[in-house]
């Protein structure tokens, strides 16, 4: 299991651009940090999403 | 007649603490956007004595921006970088501002924000927002974020929070309510959400990082 946004999910093996894909995200208004570090975003589709890993995907709505 | 500095400096001191303003006096915060949250955030901490600001915005004020920002109907058509340091000099008249009226980009973003302690993210759309963290988090591990999310619309205002997303990583507002979706943007709740913006930036000075 990875813990995705404070929630168990079932995301081991994938890569982070295939469950981005996945859950429709827009890689351009989202931030990611694993395992508290940033994620850049040339390292979204070689980096591989392992068991007990912490990820927290920040989406930016527009507004301000 | 306008305070001296020595006057402005005690006042601060009464009502903070000579330690934390002390803190206060010291830092360097930059504010990246001054439209609603951005012109917002740096007068709190314009008048909580932050020592300098470092005021960053391409744009210049329009009618359509007077029902939320900080600017006077006398100041439309002025660059806002030139508005709000005017504004924020009469507030608070020995603050140091250091204005850059550009449009931040990949390329620019490291050299303007390289000498703040702590950066506010207050841009309006959501790619700019996007854009300034992952360079930020990327570029100045050792730097203090604060971004906002989700602060549109005429929703509660008991939605507005501030959450923790790692060590030196804030983000305040609802998260979900986005301008091109939930019917324009009222003051008082994007006001809302840069009073989190600034209470947060002033809890890091004063060494409190839980939210």
């Amino acid at each position: 299991m990875v813990k995705i946004n404070g929630k168990d999910v079932n995301a081991a093996g994938l890569t982070l651009s295939e469950y981005l894909k996945r859950e429709s995200y827009n890689p351009k208004t989202i931030a990611v940090e694993l395992n508290e570090y940033i994620v850049s975003k040339d390292s979204y589709s070689d980096t591989l999403l392992n068991d007990g890993d912490v990820v927290e995907i920040v989406n930016f709505v527009g507004g301000g | 007649m306008t305070p001296s500095e020595e006057e402005m400096l005690r006042a601060f001191e009464e009502r903070h603490g000579r330690e934390l303003q002390k803190k206060f006096s010291a830092a360097a915060v930059a504010v990246c956007g001054l439209g609603g949250l951005g012109s917002n955030i740096a007068v709190s901490l314009a008048r909580a004595g932050i020592g300098r600001l470092i005021l960053i915005d391409f744009d210049k004020v329009d009618v359509t921006n007077l029902h939320r920002q900080q600017y006077k109907a006398s100041q439309v058509g002025m660059y806002k970088t030139d508005a709000l340091s005017e504004n924020l000099r009469e507030i608070s008249p020995y603050i140091r501002t250091e204005i850059h009226t550009v449009k931040v980009n990949e390329e620019n973003a490291s050299e303007l924000l390289k000498s703040a302690d702590i950066i506010c993210e207050a841009f309006d759309s959501a790619q700019a927002k996007a854009m300034t963290a992952n360079i930020v988090l990327e570029s100045f591990p050792e730097k203090y974020l604060v971004c906002a999310s989700g602060m549109a619309g005429i929703g509660s205002c008991n939605t507005i929070k501030t959450r923790r997303i790692s060590k030196r990583f804030y983000i305040c507002g609802d998260g979900v309510s986005d301008v091109s979706e939930n019917g324009g943007l009222f003051s008082s709740r994007v006001m809302l959400c840069a009073a989190h913006q600034a209470h947060t930036v002033l809890r890091i000075l004063a060494g409190e990082f839980e939210v």
